[in-house]
């Protein structure tokens, strides 16, 4: 006969010391665990709970600014920097750890409405309706964050005066030129007065100017004749031109994707397009209840940030027909410019209350250092919420918003609007012969024609 | 050499194999019946997750487990049922050794006993109220005490710290010292109690016949069923998807869970009562034993007897390694699987005459059986029964408080629902499968005795003589052949309807009384 037994010293399955840590041990097998996909389930559930229960994303406001905020800038050389420009003027210089103006720039006699800076980080550029473009030296950003900053202020290291208001700035992502839309597109560079090179197609006044990411030489601009053009710098003319219904108040490049674009309409939608493939927009973003007026991409290229008319913003992914999340305060009134910090944690939102709103790009998001066993918690819940997503339960929990009254009820109208001119378009088509009315899709609904 | 060294290799591949298969939880999605690209490519990067992680827990069970089943292996001749408790004893090793034990508690039996989840804690219950609670690790007496009145059935809740006693008029729960903290009034005399872990669920049958369900997290009543089945004491949890079984005096078990009034399944097992009931880990195996002499081993997925045995059994269990311990009198028998649902006798184990065994339980993690009885209680050695290589996360017999602490937490924050319970746990997120075609429409109704009229009007009867074959005889006959043509189809349409006309002409015939005209449905138009 053989027999063997199970049998377990106490001192073999226990720490020897009460210093020590806890001896484990793990059996995988699935007997030992019942009712494995209920508790997923379950766990599911209470994480899109818990996600709910922590989405606070508003950080804070910072004041200062004595009108609007018109435009604003990103410092790629320091994390915690923001620069913004006001409808009276004022430039100021922000600590976003902080939250607190180190620096101003005064000169500006009238609104401001295209800050960028230069890729290296110390050099400013700003131009306004006064007519000037201001050339700034960037001040050093100390670590430590004293009081004492407050207050300084900086004298433009160039002004240049040229002959009509200016509406936006970019600069180059790579190269030292920097351009500027007003009536005309200009391409500076920022040792000479005049602007070393102009283009111009068609009279009206253009919007907004982003430069290609990928390519340093070409630039795309929106303007008020409803059009997105796009140029290259080392053709004499603009290259091609598309036509919309509405205009486009900004657009923004996917910096991981630079051939996409993404435009903010008018129209409330925004619109992201292949700049190789103009005729059709790849996709419709659908969900502000009113006029888009600023776009910025996040660093990773995978989500952009909105503002709106509406006094929203939202985050939509760059794949995603409607908005991941939706962000708004009482007291805060028209957005007209957000940005995407450069990590990609933060967004900033400046708005008609004079205000710079900082936000938390991941609404329940932990902030500071996790430990690792916290991190994998996370990972572990987000990854059964991902698995479970499909539920009705989950589903209804993740997507709710809550909205402001007036923002709600401005969506179901809109609703209302846009069935019933599908209805309307529908019943066209079968009262008249068929084919003679062509179905197009949404994506290609707003777009008028591209020009070359 | 080389040889001899591939072939290890392959039979290495091949246990591993195996073993992942354990872990892999069933088959893959079907990729090639997949029309869409993108899902394709989701569900197999998933898939090949799943592979890889199955694969490591595989190689971790083949490396990394500290312990190992027991076993009991017969030389050549001998039969493993005919090794006395002694030899077996002899032959472990001395911590083992001193875990069997009788105990003799003459006056205030018969004894009922429980385990812990972890195994390391025994609760025992004297039906003429004795109550004690016992390490069984370092063989303490932690609590003991008498409620002086009658106790039929003890339950753990989700640790040591409280325990449920079904007592002559209620249930109460106790705390680990003994103090009563709640009495569950609203379950009546209760004759046995389950704790259904995940869901935090106390389940109890009461005298009348009534299922009762108490979640013991918030105190809230869940349900409470008539089972209209009369008397029971024969109560199991099924640990795979946590449906309550019971047996009942007419043969008959029925399945039942929190959320619906009806049993889940109910089957007749038995000709006379149910005695007792048992279910397996795995969940698909029931034994049941009636008073007619048989004990039968249920596949719960297909509803079929897999074993039958002519044997008496007051009490049932299966441990985690699937053995099945039976009590007869003052006889205990264990049966193994030796392949493919074959049940043999295994051990066998014969107390004091006299005794009569009320309830035998295998210890959870451990290769012992205990057994309460009449005169007090016994624990034996029953080699391979046990789970050798605990969780920590799961049960942890080695735990300590704060694990313990930290463990009750967890398990609060995972509470299932109790809609969770259900016959088949798996199929939560799944998709409803696509209903059978419903009935047919009028339209098709319609249109198949078309079909069939004209069938019968195209039928050539045959030429007969003596006047049968008149014109008018053959018109008359082509009608007739119509007429039944249609009939069924006509009774079918009326089906359909489910007969509104009826109703309808009730309606008509039935005339009130002028006053209350006005008051009358007015026919719709």
């Amino acid at each position: 006969m053989r027999v063997k037994v199970i049998s377990r010293s106490t001192e073999e399955f226990t720490r020897d010391r009460s210093q020590d840590l806890q001896k484990v041990f793990r059996n995988y097998d699935p007997g030992l665990r019942s009712q494995e996909k209920a508790v997923e389930y379950t766990r599911a559930l209470n994480a899109a709970k818990l996600e709910k229960i922590f989405a606070k994303p508003f950080i804070g406001a910072m004041d200062g600014h004595i009108d609007a905020v018109s435009c604003m800038a990103k410092n790629p050389n320091h994390l915690k920097a923001i620069f913004s420009g006001s409808m009276d003027g004022d430039i100021r210089l922000w600590d976003i750890a902080a939250r607190k103006t180190v620096c101003q720039f005064p000169g500006h006699q009238g609104a401001v409405r295209g800050l960028t800076t230069s890729t290296d980080g110390d050099l400013l550029v700003s131009c306004g309706v006064d007519c000037t473009v201001r050339l700034w030296k960037v001040p050093m950003l100390k670590m430590v964050d004293t009081s004492d900053h407050t207050g300084d202020t900086s004298q433009p290291s160039a002004v240049y005066t040229w002959k009509h208001a200016f509406w936006g700035a970019d600069h180059q992502w790579d190269g030292n030129l920097f351009a500027t839309v007003g009536a005309q597109v200009d391409i500076w560079d920022p040792n000479r007065s005049e602007p070393v090179n102009s283009f111009e197609w068609g009279k009206d006044t253009v919007l907004s100017v982003r430069f290609d990411p990928g390519d340093c030489n070409i630039l795309i601009t929106s303007a008020s004749d409803r059009s997105l053009t796009l140029y290259d710098l080392r053709m004499s003319s603009p290259a091609r031109k598309l036509i919309m219904k509405t205009r486009c108040n900004s657009v923004c490049w996917n910096p991981r994707e630079p051939m996409n674009f993404t435009a903010a309409n008018e129209d409330t939608n925004c619109y992201s397009f292949d700049a190789r493939r103009l005729d059709e927009a790849k996709i419709v973003h659908k969900g502000h209840v009113s006029a888009v007026m600023d776009i910025d991409y996040s660093p990773t290229g995978r989500e952009f940030v909105t503002g709106s008319y509406d006094r929203t913003v939202r985050i939509f992914s760059y794949l995603g027909d409607h908005s991941r999340e939706i962000y708004h305060t009482k007291r805060m009134q028209r957005v007209f410019c957000v940005k995407y910090t450069y990590d990609g944690t933060y967004l900033v939102s400046g708005s008609d209350d004079t205000n710079l709103r900082l936000w938390k790009s991941k609404a329940s998001e932990q902030l500071g250092v996790l430990l690792p066993r916290e991190r994998k918690k996370q990972e572990y819940l987000d990854a059964v919420k991902e698995r479970y997503k499909h539920l009705p339960e989950v589903k209804r929990i993740v997507r709710h918003r809550h909205l402001p009254k007036p923002i709600y009820k401005a969506a179901n109208l809109r609703r209302t609007m846009i069935e019933a001119e599908n209805r309307k378009e529908e019943r066209r088509r079968k009262h008249s012969a068929p084919g003679s009315i062509a179905v197009q899709p949404f994506r290609k609904r707003r777009i008028i024609k591209e020009v070359e | 050499m080389a040889p001899a060294r591939v072939n290890a290799e392959k039979d290495a591949e091949d246990e591993l194999e195996l073993k992942v298969e354990k872990y892999s939880r069933g088959k893959g999605a079907d990729l090639k019946a997949l029309r869409d690209k993108k899902l394709k490519g989701q569900l197999a990067v998933k898939e090949k997750l799943y592979g890889q992680s199955a694969k490591v827990a595989a190689k971790a069970e083949k490396w990394l487990m500290p312990s190992e089943e027991g076993f009991l292996e017969p030389d050549n001749l001998e039969k493993t049922y005919r090794f006395p408790q002694e030899s077996i004893v002899k032959e472990v090793d001395l911590l083992s050794s001193r875990k069997p034990f009788d105990m003799i508690l003459p006056v205030l039996g018969p004894y009922t006993i429980e385990y812990t989840s972890n195994g390391r804690y025994m609760l025992v219950g004297g039906r003429k109220g004795h109550l004690a609670m016992m390490d069984m690790l370092n063989m303490d007496l932690i609590k003991e005490f008498q409620v002086r009145e009658t106790v039929r059935d003890v339950a753990f809740l989700h640790n040591e710290q409280m325990y449920a006693v079904a007592q002559k008029k209620y249930p109460y729960i106790y705390n680990q010292h003994g103090a009563e903290i709640h009495c569950l009034k609203e379950h009546g005399k209760a004759l046995k109690l389950q704790f259904l872990t995940k869901q935090f669920l106390l389940a109890s049958i009461n005298s009348f016949g009534q299922l009762h369900y108490q979640d013991v997290s918030t105190g809230e009543m869940i349900a409470n069923y008539r089972t209209g089945l009369g008397r029971t004491d024969v109560m199991r949890a099924n640990p795979y998807n946590a449906v309550i079984g019971l047996g009942h005096a007419a043969g008959k078990v029925t399945m039942w869970k929190p959320t619906s009034v009806k049993p889940l399944v109910t089957m007749l097992c038995h000709h006379g009562p149910v005695t007792a009931l048992a279910f397996d880990r795995g969940g698909h195996l029931m034994a049941t034993a009636g008073v007619d002499r048989k004990i039968k081993i249920w596949d719960l997925r297909k509803y079929e007897v897999v074993k039958s045995y002519a044997a008496r059994a007051q009490s049932l269990d299966f441990s985690q390694k699937g053995l099945l311990a039976c009590s007869n009198g003052s006889q205990v028998e264990i049966y193994r699987d030796f392949g493919g649902h074959d049940y043999r006798l295994y051990m066998k184990h014969r107390m004091m005459k006299g005794y009569q065994v009320g309830k035998v339980l295998f210890r959870p993690y451990e290769d012992i059986l205990g057994i309460g009885h009449s005169m007090g209680l016994s624990s034996i050695l029953a080699p391979g029964s046990g789970e050798p290589n605990f969780d920590t996360f799961i049960d942890n017999p080695m735990e300590t408080t704060k694990q313990k602490r930290e463990k009750e937490i967890h398990a609060l924050l995972d509470k299932l629902p109790p809609d969770t319970i259900m016959l088949n746990p798996n199929l939560i997120a799944t998709v409803r499968a696509p209903k059978k075609k419903e009935k047919k429409t009028k339209k098709e109704i319609e249109e198949e005795m078309e079909e069939a009229i004209e069938a019968a009007k195209n039928t050539e009867h045959k030429k007969k003589t003596k006047g049968r074959s008149k014109p008018s005889k053959r018109a008359k006959k082509k009608e007739e052949g119509v007429f039944r043509a249609k009939r069924p189809f006509l009774e079918q349409s009326k089906e359909v309807v489910g007969r509104p006309d009826k109703k309808q002409r009730i309606g008509e015939e039935v005339e009130l009384p002028k006053a209350l005209q006005r008051f009358a449905k007015k026919p719709q138009s």
